[in-house]
Order: C-alpha cells, then sequence, then structure tokens
C-alpha cells in the first residue's frame, strides 16, 4: 500500500506541473490557464451588475459551444469547468455542463477527474437526478488500486450521496466486528491513545461516543453480541468519573446504549443511577439530558419515573420551555387511565402558550394520540371531559392537525364502546356542546372543527331533546352564509342539513337554503343544492336514503346490477345483442378499420345474415371473444387473416362449423402474448401449431386429442377447462402464483349442480335418475378412448350421489346431476337409456358446429314422460365444455323450468368466476343467465343452452 | 450536523456554513428564525432547543452565538463541545479571538472549520494538527503572493 502512496504522491508533482507555464507550448498553456483569469479580471472591472450579467451570458454560451462540441479534449474540458464552477458560484445556471461534469470525473486522468469530481461534488446535491450516472464511477474508483483515486471517490460519496444510496445501515453483517471495536473501546478508556487525542484530559471523547453508538447498533436485540460488551461498557461507565461536559456526554451515550442492547440488570442498576444524577443536576443541560434519558427508558423502566417524580413535578413548571416540553414528552409516555386528566390538562397549558407551529402540530398529535387513537380502551374518565379536551384541541390546532385525528375521533363517535346508553350520552353530550359553541358569537372555530361538528350535528341531532332540527338547521344554515368558512366545509355543512331535513317539519330554511344555493357559482355547492332540492320533494325517498343513527352500517349496493338480470336475459332472449363495454366497441371499431374486414358477419349479431334467434354457434363463440379483453377483440381480427376464412361462406350460405374454428383460433393467439408469466411458451407454440391443424380435417383431431392430452400430463389446466376460457379468465384474475396453485392440483373446482325442481306443464312433479354406474362405464371407455389422465376416471367414479369431479388439471367439474333429495328415483334399464340417448343425439345430432371436436356420447341424466334432460362433454383445444340438452318429447309447451345451482362452493374454486346462475324461460327456450366477473362466461354458456333448447 | 450559524447579540450574521442541500430563500427563512428564537432567550436557560424536527444547540462566547443544528439521535453534550473545540481553536489562531477577528478575516475561520469538520461530523479532533494545517496553507498563500509581487503581477493583483 505504502508504495503505491509513494508513487501517487511523486506522480503528482508532475501531473500539476503540466498545468504550469513552461510544461508546453507556452501560448496554448497560457491560453488556457489564463482564461479563467481573464474573466475574473473582466467580471471585477466591470461597473454595474447588468454589464456582469451580459459578460456571463456571453461567456456562458461560448463555454456552452465548447463543451459540446465533440473537438474539445478533456484537458480542454477542465479548464471549461473550471469557469463553469466560477459562472455557477455567481449564481449563473450553469446546468447544461453538469453532465460533461460527469463525464469529466469517469473519463480523465488523475487531474482531469479530480476537477471533475470537485466540479460535480459543486454543481449536484444529494436529489439530483444526473446523480445516478455517477453512481458506476464512483463504484468503479472505490475499487480502484489508486489511493487517490479512491479518496477523491469517498470524498464525492460524503459529500453528496444521499444516505439510502450508502448501505451501509444494517448492522447483521458485521457482527463480527464487535470484538474489534471493544478492544478498541477498551483501549481508548483505558488511556492508550497518545495525548494529543484528549480533550480536556479526557481520552478522545469523539472517538468513544463513536464506538458506544457502534456498539448500540450491534448489540440491539442480540444477546450474545451484548454480553461481550457488558465489560467495557462497565468500564466506561467507572472511568467517566470527571465533573466535565465532555464526560456527561459520554456517559449519556452510554446509559442510552445500555437500556438498548440486552438487558443486564447489574448494569441497568448502574445506568439508572447515572440518570438519577443527570436528572438531579443544577445545570440546566444536563437536567434536559436526564429527562430525555428518562423518555428512552421509560417503557422499561416505568419505576425511574417515580423514583423522580419530584423532579419531574418541578420540571414541569420550569421557566424554560425546552424542559417543560421535554417533560410532557415523558409524561406522555407515561400516560394511564389514572393520570390522564392531569398529564392532558399540562399539555393543553403548554399548547395554548405555543406559537410555533411545528410544536402545535406535534403536541396535537400527542394529546390525540392519547385520548382518541387509543381507543381500545380510551383512558378518557368522562365523556363531558373527552369532548371538552377535543373541543380544545381542535380549536387550536384544527387546521395543522393531521388529518387523521378528526377522522379517528369521527369514527369514535360513531363507532362507540360497549355501552349503548354510554354512547348515546356521549353523542348527546358532543352536540350540545357544540350548539353552544356555535351560539358563542364572533368566534372563529378551524375548518377541520367545523366539519367535525357539522357531521356530528347532522347524525345525532336526533338525540336532542329540547331543540329541534328546525333550530340545528337554522344554525347551520347562518354557518354557511358566512363568507369566512371555506367550500369544503360547505359541503359538510350542506350534508349535515340534508341528513337533517327529512327530521324537520318546517322547511322553511331548508328552502331558502336551496333557493340560495342553486344558483351558487361553486359547481360542488350547486350540485348539493340540486341534490337537497330533488330529495327534498320525495320526502319518503330522502328518509330511505338518510336514515337515522346508520352511520356505521355499510349501504349495500349491487354494484353488478343483478336486479337487471331478467331484463337482460329477456331481451337476450327475444335476441337482443349482448352488451359490449364502450372501450371494447372502439377497439372493435378501430381493429376492423385498420385491416381489412375478413372478419366474418356472423360474429356480429347485428348482421344482416341472421335474422331473428341469434343461436348458431358462430355467435356463441363469437360473443364469447368479445368478452375478452380489448387486446382479444384487436387480435382476433389479426389471427382470423391467417386462414380458413374463405370457407366461411358457402353456397347454402353461412357454414358455423367453420366459423367456430375461426373462433378457436381467435381465442388462442392472446394467451401467448397474455401469459408471459405461465412456462408454456412451447405449450403456446404447440397450441397455435394445434389450432392452425385444427382447419384441416377430421384425421386431425387424433392429433389434437393427443395434443390436448399432452397438456394435460405437462401440468396445464389450460387444455381442457370448462369454464369458458380458462387461460383469459385465468390470467385476468389471478397472478402467477394462483395459477400455479391450481396447477398443482390443489383446486378442484366442485359443481354440485342440482336440479332441484324441473316441472312442466303438467306440474307433475318430475323423477330423475342418475343411473351412474351406466354413466360411469361410459365415460370410462370414453376417457380411456381420448387416453386422457386416469385422474378423471378415479374423481368419476364416484358411488356416491353427489358426483363430484376433481379434476385437478383443468379444474373443471361437470355437473353432479340430479340430487335426490328432490326426486323420486327409478332405474331404468340401461338399454332404454342408450337408445334415448341415442334418439336424442340424433335429434339434436350434437349441435353441428362442435360436431368436429371430441365429444362424448350423448348421456341421459334423466327423464321422464315429458321431458328428458341429457349432457355430453366437448373437448376443445382449450376447454372442456359441458352441454345440458333439454328435450321436451310431449309436444306440449315447456312453460318454466328451474334450474338450480347452488353457488357457495360450486363456484367458489374458480376464484368467483362464477357467482351466481340466473336462468330465464321464454317460449321454448331455457336462457340460462350466469353472473360472473369473468366477462367470457355467461353469455357463452346462455348461448349453449339455448342452443341445446332449440335442437331438442 | 445539519448547519452552523454564527451570530451577533445584535442578530448579524457572521458565519454560516450549511451540510444540507437548502435553497438560499430557505436558508434565510431558517437563519432569521433561529437567530430571533435564540435570542430571545435567557442566559440561564438550556443550551438546546428544539426546532421543527431539528434540535439546536447554541452557546454564546462574549458577544458571538454559536449555533448548530443536529439531529435527534445526535449528542447535544458533544455538539457543545464541538463548539468550544472550535472556538479554542479559533483563540489559538487569532489569539484571544473576538468577533472582529471573525468579521475581517471570516475566511480564516472558514477554513478552520473546514479543517475540523467535514461534512458535518468532526474530522480532526487534534487541535495541534488542524493549526498545523491552516499554517501551512498560510504559508502557501504567502509564497503565492510573494511570487505575485516578485513578477509583473502587480498590475493584474491591482485588479482584483
Amino acid at each position: 500500500m505504502s508504495d503505491i502512496v509513494e508513487k501517487t504522491l511523486t506522480a503528482l508533482p508532475g501531473l500539476f506541473l503540466q498545468n504550469q507555464p513552461g510544461g508546453g507550448p507556452a501560448a496554448a498553456k497560457s491560453s488556457f490557464s489564463s482564461r479563467l483569469g481573464s474573466l475574473v479580471r473582466g467580471i471585477t472591472a466591470l461597473t454595474s451588475k447588468h454589464e456582469e450579467e451580459k459578460l456571463i451570458q456571453q461567456e456562458l454560451s461560448s463555454l456552452k459551444a465548447t463543451v459540446s462540441a465533440p473537438t474539445t479534449t478533456l484537458k480542454m474540458m477542465k479548464e471549461c469547468m473550471v469557469r463553469l464552477i466560477y459562472c455557477e458560484m455567481l449564481g449563473y445556471d450553469a446546468s447544461f455542463g453538469y453532465i460533461h461534469a460527469i463525464k469529466l470525473a469517469q473519463q480523465g486522468n488523475l487531474l482531469e477527474k479530480r476537477v471533475g469530481y470537485l466540479a460535480v461534488s459543486l454543481f449536484l446535491h444529494e436529489s439530483h437526478e444526473l446523480l445516478l450516472l455517477l453512481v458506476n464511477t464512483v463504484v468503479k474508483d472505490l475499487q480502484s488500486t489508486n489511493l487517490v483515486e479512491v479518496c477523491m471517490a469517498l470524498t464525492v460519496v460524503s459529500q453528496i450521496f444521499p444516505r439510502e444510496m450508502i448501505p451501509a445501515e444494517n448492522s447483521s453483517g458485521y457482527k463480527d466486528l464487535t470484538g474489534s471495536f471493544i478492544t478498541i473501546l477498551k483501549q481508548v478508556v483505558g488511556g492508550k491513545l497518545p495525548v494529543d487525542f484528549n480533550y480536556h484530559s479526557v481520552p478522545a471523547p469523539w472517538l468513544q461516543i463513536q464506538l458506544l453508538r457502534i456498539l448500540r447498533l450491534l448489540g440491539k436485540d442480540d444477546q450474545r453480541t451484548s454480553e461481550l460488551m457488558y465489560d467495557v461498557l462497565d468500564e466506561s461507565l467507572r472511568r467517566a468519573e470527571l465533573n466535565h461536559n465532555v464526560t456527561y456526554a459520554i456517559l449519556f451515550e452510554c446509559v442510552h446504549t445500555i437500556y438498548s442492547i440486552y438487558p443486564k440488570s447489574e448494569l441497568l442498576e448502574k445506568a439508572a443511577k447515572c440518570i438519577g444524577k443527570f436528572v438531579l443536576s443544577p445545570k440546566i443541560n444536563l437536567k434536559y439530558l436526564g429527562l430525555k434519558a428518562l423518555t428512552y427508558v421509560i417503557q422499561q423502566d416505568p419505576t425511574l419515573a417515580l423514583q423522580h417524580q419530584m423532579t419531574i413535578i418541578e420540571c414541569l413548571d420550569h421557566p424554560d420551555p425546552i424542559i417543560k416540553r421535554e417533560t410532557l414528552e415523558l409524561l406522555y409516555r407515561i400516560t394511564n387511565a389514572q393520570n390522564i386528566t392531569v398529564i392532558v390538562q399540562k399539555m393543553l397549558e403548554y399548547l395554548h402558550q405555543s406559537k410555533e407551529e411545528y410544536v402545535i402540530v406535534n403536541l396535537v398529535g400527542k394529546i390525540a394520540d392519547v385520548l382518541v387513537l387509543n381507543t381500545v380502551d380510551t383512558y378518557a374518565p368522562d365523556n363531558a371531559w373527552f369532548i371538552q379536551t377535543m373541543n380544545a384541541v381542535f380549536s387550536v390546532g384544527g387546521d395543522v392537525m393531521h388529518p387523521d385525528i378528526p377522522n379517528n375521533f369521527l369514527r369514535l363517535l360513531a363507532e362507540g364502546f360497549d355501552d349503548e346508553t354510554e354512547d348515546q350520552q356521549l353523542r348527546l353530550y358532543a352536540v350540545q356542546s357544540y350548539l353552544t359553541l356555535l351560539d358563542v358569537e364572533n368566534v372563529f372555530y378551524p375548518q377541520r372543527f367545523l366539519q367535525v361538528m357539522s357531521w356530528v350535528l347532522g347524525e345525532y341531532s336526533y338525540l336532542l331533546d329540547k331543540e329541534t332540527p328546525e333550530e340545528v338547521i337554522t344554525k347551520l344554515y347562518k354557518l354557511l352564509m358566512n363568507d369566512s368558512i371555506s367550500s369544503e366545509t360547505k359541503t359538510w355543512l350542506i350534508a349535515a342539513v340534508t341528513k337533517l331535513t327529512p327530521q324537520a317539519r318546517s322547511s322553511n330554511i331548508v328552502e331558502r337554503l336551496i333557493q340560495e344555493f342553486t344558483i351558487s357559482l361553486d359547481t360542488c355547492m350547486r350540485q348539493h343544492a340540486f341534490e337537497l332540492k330533488h330529495l327534498h320533494e320525495n320526502v319518503e325517498l330522502m328518509k330511505n336514503l338518510l336514515p337515522v343513527d346508520k352511520s356505521c352500517e355499510d349501504i349495500v349496493v349491487d354494484a353488478s346490477l343483478s336486479f337487471l338480470d331478467g331484463f337482460v336475459a329477456e331481451g337476450l332472449s327475444q335476441g337482443a345483442a349482448p352488451y359490449k363495454p364502450h372501450h371494447q366497441r372502439q377497439e372493435e371499431k378501430l381493429s376492423q378499420e385498420k385491416v381489412l374486414n375478413f372478419e366474418p358477419y356472423g360474429l356480429s349479431f347485428s348482421s344482416p345474415g341472421f335474422t331473428g334467434r341469434q343461436s348458431p354457434a358462430g355467435i356463441s363463440l363469437g360473443s364469447d371473444i368479445s368478452g375478452n379483453s380489448a387486446e382479444t377483440g384487436l387480435k382476433e381480427t389479426n389471427s382470423l387473416k391467417l386462414e380458413g376464412v374463405k370457407k366461411l361462406w358457402g353456397k347454402e350460405g353461412y357454414l358455423p362449423k367453420k366459423e367456430s374454428k375461426t373462433g378457436d383460433e381467435s381465442e388462442t393467439p392472446p394467451i401467448p402474448q397474455e401469459s408471459t408469466i405461465m412456462e408454456n411458451v412451447d405449450q403456446a407454440i404447440t397450441k397455435k401449431d394445434q389450432s392452425q391443424v385444427l382447419t384441416q380435417s377430421k384425421e386431425e383431431k387424433e392429433k389434437q386429442l393427443l395434443a390436448s392430452s399432452l397438456f394435460v400430463g405437462l401440468g396445464s389446466d389450460n387444455t381442457i377447462s370448462l369454464l369458458g376460457k380458462a387461460d383469459t379468465v385465468s390470467h385476468k384474475f389471478r397472478k402467477k402464483s394462483k395459477v400455479k396453485e391450481t396447477k398443482s392440483g390443489e383446486m378442484t373446482s366442485i359443481h354440485n349442480i342440482t336440479c332441484s325442481s324441473f316441472s312442466s306443464l303438467s306440474n307433475v312433479a318430475y323423477e330423475g335418475d342418475y343411473y351412474l354406474n351406466t354413466l360411469q362405464d361410459r365415460r370410462d371407455k370414453e376417457f380411456k378412448k381420448f387416453s386422457l389422465n386416469s385422474e378423471l376416471l378415479d374423481s368419476e367414479s364416484l358411488a356416491e350421489l353427489h358426483l363430484v369431479e376433481k379434476l385437478s388439471n383443468c379444474s373443471l367439474s361437470t355437473p353432479s346431476l340430479f340430487d335426490d333429495n328432490n326426486m323420486e328415483i327409478f332405474h331404468p334399464p340401461q338399454s332404454t337409456a342408450a337408445s334415448v340417448a341415442k334418439e336424442i343425439s340424433l335429434a339434436s345430432s350434437l349441435l353441428e358446429e362442435t360436431t368436429e371436436y371430441i365429444h362424448s356420447n350423448l348421456i341421459e341424466v334423466c327423464n321422464n314422460e315429458t321431458v328428458s334432460v341429457s349432457s355430453y362433454k366437448i373437448w376443445k383445444d382449450d376447454c372442456l365444455l359441458m352441454v345440458w340438452s333439454v328435450t321436451n318429447k310431449s309436444g306440449l309447451e315447456l312453460k318454466s323450468a328451474n334450474l338450480e345451482i347452488f353457488p357457495a362452493e360450486n363456484f367458489k374454486v374458480r376464484q368467483g368466476c362464477l357467482d351466481g346462475i340466473h336462468h330465464f324461460f321464454h317460449s321454448d327456450v331455457l336462457a340460462l343467465w350466469f353472473r360472473s366477473s369473468c366477462s367470457t362466461l355467461p353469455d357463452y354458456l346462455l348461448y349453449q343452452c339455448q342452443k341445446v333448447m332449440e335442437g331438442s | 450536523m445539519q448547519f452552523m450559524l454564527l451570530f451577533s447579540r445584535q442578530g448579524k450574521l457572521r458565519l454560516q456554513k450549511w451540510y444540507v442541500p437548502l435553497s438560499d430563500k430557505e436558508k434565510k427563512k431558517i437563519t432569521r428564525e433561529l437567530v430571533q428564537t435564540v435570542l430571545a432567550r435567557k442566559p440561564k436557560m438550556c443550551s438546546f432547543l428544539e426546532w421543527r424536527d431539528l434540535k439546536i444547540v447554541y452557546k454564546r462566547y462574549a458577544s458571538l452565538y454559536f449555533c448548530c443544528a443536529i439531529e435527534d439521535q445526535d449528542n447535544e453534550l458533544i455538539t457543545l463541545e464541538i463548539i468550544h473545540r472550535y472556538v479554542e481553536l479559533l483563540d489559538k489562531y487569532f489569539g484571544s479571538v473576538c468577533e472582529l477577528d471573525i468579521i475581517f478575516n471570516f475566511e480564516k475561520a472558514y477554513f478552520i472549520l473546514d479543517e475540523f469538520l467535514l461534512g458535518g461530523e468532526v474530522q480532526e479532533t487534534s487541535k495541534k494538527n488542524v493549526l498545523k494545517a491552516i499554517e501551512q496553507a498560510d504559508l502557501l498563500q504567502e509564497k503565492t503572493e510573494n511570487m505575485y509581487h516578485s513578477k509583473s503581477f502587480i498590475g493584474c493583483k491591482k485588479a482584483y
């Protein structure tokens, strides 16, 4: 190390010499070195400030040109920096050069670097944005082998870098140094340092204090480390006996450390004695520090305060406000139910005396803290005192206090304590006291206080027995007409009036108020006034809307507007287009404008190609797409260009089969985009491939099947998922972790769909049946054929009546069919069932558009003379569909059908994707309406169901 | 330490050193406020003062007030000793220092302070070392001045 220093030192004169005349061509040198000189001389020769400005501006513009010129060498740059610093020092803006200063610090040789760092440290401050650019340079220089560079970097770090950029705050990484620090402290305390370091014959007090602080950080909450330092702390306490300020400084630090580290009773005792010395000292500075030390330790050792209670009481009335304040701080920390009245009294006294805003804010916060924030069991002895104290706090600190304080106070008032009658009394007292306060003439209350008052009066005036609501309104009205009141407070006031209006019998004042404020220039006030006006016209509504004493009860708002579901379903069943959000429509419109419209008209409901019912498959898929996010809409058209479009229309017109494919394709592209979090980039590719393959022919089915079963093997839940677009859904509503969870198989969604009653025209009780065995056999076969994983089989081969499927992979479930509670069960022979199924499958031809997907056979779930219900599954490349078809065998008109799906557990598992199912029956169409947070889902199921109904 | 102010009993600012970046306006406001508060305090009162979220440690030497702003976790007493050490340094350098010394040689007062404190922390606790550094600086200055005198820099110097 020393040789490096030596080398550097020997090199330095040379570096400096370069700048001296004679080190190179004299003319060039002098031109550079004297520029600053001539600038300074020029400035001093000027006679007016105006001339100076002119000169500097000229100088700055020439400098600007020089520094940004590419030909400028670093040496010239160094010279420019010096002049820039000079200009900046004179108060002119040289910010254009900051970045060049950083560059110079980055790139220059030793001397240039030094000037660069100097300029940087003078130009920038710790919150300057360019500082980030310097970080790398500094880090590099800190690691340099050249000591001078390290020093420069350290200097600049200490000068301008903010504390949080210097990561040395966490002490846990330095525990191993404890021993060294202790040794150093021992040596210092033992007087082993040269006398030079003594300060008034105390050895190196600054070093001692620093070491004690370091030990405090290291020993905090760490018994083992703390044990190491007990000895040296004890010694420090003993050695510091001299009656001099600096020894007290050390003692104070020592006591603080002893109370901060893991405690040792012996040391604590000594420290307590030491604190006593401070507190009892006649020197006021020491007394102050004694009080300060007490506030540190009081929580650990409350008895210490008792020992010094007389001193503390004396200090409370000390002429020096600082001592008083520190005493209050101490008292604040020992507040309890017994002493609160006195302590708050003292605090209020101090509060009334102090004028400084910072003190007021601080103290008001503390009083409120004692009174309100610890409301779990407030220490307040009685109502009157509590309200009066709060009144005092609000009147003094109302406009500067933290907004939490009034909020917490109001909440306390509204929520109350355990005792209801007590609460009412508190509120009544508050109302009464505020009314009295408002009666006082010519007193101005802070706005916050007025807001609190207006809320309380609006809410709890009904508790009054003497004053009528009219009187309260009159008072509020008077305030409203007061010019000194802010418009924010006025809205509080008008809200209070609104609350009181339904309780008032006569409403002259309210009408006057309405008249007054409906023409107000303040739009907010005007709006409130109009609201009041309209409510005032409908008293019943007003009473419903503003119930008395219900502030704590949450208003239940049906944000999903479920009460309109019936209306919507009716509209849909009569052929209305489903709602698309505005942004989506916009998006679709945009995307249509951007590219040629390859989108089949069938996708849009308003298309002329489709009159009447909207049932064809394409529409359901179309709506499905439309339910996706806006990006999907965009993607859709993009992907639609790819293939299979031509075949959408044939001689016969629209070919729904193809359309469904394109629909599917369009669903796939967004997946990789949205699911960057997923691990399955390759999977996405596979999917794409798959979707391309899809259009080819029926032969491809096998491949598709293979692919989907592969996905199952991969543990992806995307491949088979009943509940519509599982992928998009999951990405929309869940973060990655949850998706993973799903995959881990935790997610077992249970659809416990129970058809409890299914009544036909004849009102014959519906008799249903499961014959699970049949079902299971069939399914077994199907599944084997489809080589789906065995988990499905296991879970499905349930003997229980509730058919609960646990499909860990697809998180989907099939209906649990009919619950037996409500039905009589009969077991038809298997063959019948099969034949019926066949018939049905013929009749509905398995919904044409889905036929090219792998599907299970149609299975009759239950039947009677009039109706039969059957179901089958369709495996699509990205989801699994359950289709239920209801067939009317009687030829009679089906008037109503009841499908009840118990929502609670059924849908919860899919993170609230479905939260309810609604149904609607119209002519022979059974409309199912799922209300869910997933926009794609309801429409989709609805149309599937409609299709089934029509097909049958 | 966030800043250090020296002002006279009349409230005239004699020296200011800021270790935190603040705007000029802010600095002026703080100075005005502090000078007022400190001057209003009686002699027997505590040397410490809570001001905003800072602690002010002040001490009066003859007609001059030395005033430091420290943070909450700093040690007030040792700050008093910092002030005292600075006064000692000034005293040693000027030889029984008085307010006039600081007025007329304010740059020396700054130099000494800079040798003693760096970035608001004590840099050199040894009185001897600080004074040695100042002496060296003085020597250097003398040398340069002599150089100016001996060469034809006299004209330039006039301009300064």
